[in-house]
């Protein structure tokens, strides 16, 4: 299926949010995550199927002032 | 030494880990300033990330997360959601910007953020304006600190408005009070803290200096020297001159 992986088009496996982690080598990386502008925490990611269209945000710790 | 939310910081100088010229200048620049408090952002994983975290983690200083460039209360409050479980805090920078030049707080969506955020359990710092009602609506929706800014982020102008500066500091005696961005010298961060801010937040000052480390040293200098200042009560300016040296025994030689 195709979603929005952080602003980008990608076609991805999935079905679940951990899946798709596992899928860009960030299964044991430290992240959070939003799905579709919401926050989806880390507990809920196993369990939580993506659909095409979907919008996925990974982000992790930059600069900040 | 400021407390924020019942923890006692030992520095305060609460400084930004954004554009240094390298980490390992980061790092000896935190090292010099003493700071307690480092303020980080949340942005999308490019295989940066887990690097800067341990960098971080490292520098053995409590950590603030930003809601950096959110200009939404929504985007605010689900950036804020993020940080708390990326960064094990309730601790959570609250910007809202409304201006993209001045980068001054969309103080309406502030307010609205900070009370979303405070009944969710977050101990919130807002990045707010020196406006006293503003700030009483930010007391009110739960803040137990204030971060009005001293001049926009970055500029380097220091306190504009140092009247409104002083005034907000005597009208909310007991609040936690941070002047946060504007610094641009080690001369303005003296004058907050001359002021009796309890902490002064800055981050481009040092990382964007020439000298970044040298310059993180003097600013925790200035700010030591201000809060001793400002513990020493210091006197009130005046329009005449009065003579330090006595006149009495002072000779006539006409």
């Amino acid at each position: 299926m195709n979603i929005t992986l952080n602003g980008e088009r990608r076609s991805i496996t999935g079905p679940t949010v951990a899946d798709v982690l596992a899928e860009i080598e960030l299964a044991e990386a430290r992240v959070a995550t939003a799905l579709n502008g919401a926050f989806l925490p880390a507990a809920r990611r196993a369990d939580t199927t993506l659909k095409d269209g979907d919008s996925l945000e990974v982000l992790s710790s930059m600069q900040g002032g | 030494m400021p407390v924020f939310y019942g923890h006692q910081i030992d520095s305060a100088l609460m400084l930004g880990t954004a554009q240094y010229p390298s980490p390992a200048v980061l790092a000896q620049a935190f090292r010099q300033s003493g700071a307690g408090i480092a303020t980080v952002s949340l942005r999308r994983e490019g295989g940066e990330g887990q690097a800067f975290h341990a960098l971080i983690r490292d520098l053995g200083v409590a950590v603030l997360p930003n809601t950096a460039g959110c200009h939404s209360v929504r985007e605010a409050v689900t950036t804020a959601q993020m940080a708390r479980e990326f960064f094990d805090t309730p601790w959570i920078k609250l910007e809202v910007i409304g201006d993209h030049d001045t980068l001054q707080p969309d103080v309406v969506g502030l307010i609205e953020a900070a009370r979303i955020l405070t009944d969710d359990g977050f101990q919130v710092f807002p990045y707010c304006t020196e406006d006293l009602s503003v700030c009483a609506r930010l007391l009110d929706a739960g803040c137990r600190v204030l971060m009005p800014w001293g001049a926009p982020i970055g500029s380097g102008r220091g306190l504009n408005n140092p009247y409104g500066l002083r005034s907000l500091r005597a009208h909310f005696p007991d609040v936690a009070l941070v002047v946060d961005a504007g610094i641009g010298l080690p001369s303005h961060a003296a004058a907050a803290m001359e002021m009796g801010y309890d902490a002064v937040l800055l981050n481009t000052a040092v990382a964007k200096a020439g000298d970044p480390v040298a310059m993180a040293r003097a600013m925790a200098l200035a700010i030591q020297a201000g809060q001793l200042a400002r513990s020493a009560d210091p006197i009130e300016a005046r329009d005449m001159a009065a003579p330090s040296t006595p006149l009495f025994g002072k000779a006539v030689l006409e």
